[in-house]
């Protein structure tokens, strides 16, 4: 009788473990904000995934939630990576540009060597705020796949577009008009 | 065609000439992930990895141990640079669960085997189970009845 009920105890175990592991495979497939960014290629403006990074150069943190009401340019990159480069002195330029009409540039630094990373942007001349995010924790959100990678959050916090790989001058242009209008 | 034979020769020699180099890098590209690729050092030639290689010479150049080389590339990247985790903290759990599944997968494997064996163990025969002090088997009685009764036929 006793090993009877054992048994069952048992079944049920086995039943409810194998039940909480599809929940789970079937939250991380369907759920999260990756696919929520996913969602800006057909055409919708999902909520920019919100982050709170230490500083690249210098102390205190970059949080996106701060800067609700102006609109933001987060741009992904590494030291070792050739069209970030290329891209950089752009970005700048739009942020010279814009930030009077209240746009914000942020960099994302990622699986990066910090040390090359301040050298990099010292030897760009960047001037605009720099996060570091060395463990690419923020890129799964974002669904970062590769370097560069822009964003365009509008001042409601919401993301209208993004670019992956190399940004032009006209794509920069047309996409910051979008998310500051 | 003689300058890509050329170009793949030397690409393929490079992670040779580097190491030869840099002896420490040989010993540690097994031992972490390049960032941006999910293999180990050795298996890759993204940038990322060439720069943690350059790093690895640049820091066991200065001095640097292989502790300290690693846990100068875990402040920059996190653990998951490290192709098997930290035995500390919350990371000791990778080392500590597959040890305890296994046991108690053993465990349960004993348990079974031993249950499967006792209910497998041969039933007493008729003989065996009514064997009598004599170590002969007694007879079912109405078979012993009916023994005696032909054998008394033939006295």
């Amino acid at each position: 009788m006793a090993a009877g009920r054992l048994k069952l105890v048992g079944q049920v175990a086995a039943i409810g473990l194998v039940a909480g592991l599809l929940v789970l495979l079937v939250w991380k497939v369907a759920g999260g904000s990756e696919s929520q960014v996913e969602g800006l290629r057909s055409g919708k403006t999902p909520p920019a995934p919100g982050f709170e990074l230490p500083r690249l150069v210098g102390d205190g943190k970059i949080s996106l939630e701060s800067y609700r009401g102006k609109a933001v340019v987060v741009n992904f990159w590494a030291s070792w990576c050739e069209p970030c480069k290329a891209e950089a002195p752009l970005l700048e330029k739009a942020w010279r540009t814009y930030r009077d009409r209240g746009l914000v540039v942020v960099g994302v630094n990622s699986q990066d060597l910090s040390s090359d990373a301040r050298r990099f942007a010292k030897q760009v001349g960047w001037t605009y705020p720099l996060a570091r995010d060395g463990a690419g924790d923020i890129l799964g959100p974002y669904a970062v796949s590769a370097f560069p990678e822009t964003f365009f959050v509008d001042r409601s916090g919401k993301l209208v577009a993004r670019i992956d790989g190399e940004v032009s001058e006209d794509e920069l242009t047309t996409n910051i008009e979008r998310a500051l209008a | 065609m003689s300058r890509l034979l050329t170009a793949v020769v030397v690409a393929l020699m490079l992670p040779a000439t580097a190491s030869a180099a840099c002896p420490e890098l040989r010993s540690l590209e097994g031992e972490l992930m390049c960032p941006t690729c999910g293999t180990t050092l050795e298996l890759s030639n993204a940038p990322a990895a060439n720069q943690i290689r350059r790093f690895v010479c640049e820091r066991a150049a200065a001095g640097d141990s292989k502790g300290e080389i690693k846990d100068k590339l875990v402040a920059d990247f996190g653990s998951g640079v490290l192709a098997s985790p930290p035995k500390e903290g919350f990371d000791l759990l990778a080392w500590v669960l597959p040890l305890l599944a296994a046991g108690a997968g053993a465990a349960v494997l004993a348990g079974l085997v031993v249950r499967w064996s006792r209910r497998r163990e041969p039933e007493p025969t008729l003989e065996e189970s009514s064997a009598s002090a004599n170590g002969r088997a007694d007879l079912d009685p109405a078979l012993e009845q009916r023994l005696e009764d032909e054998l008394a036929r033939f006295e």
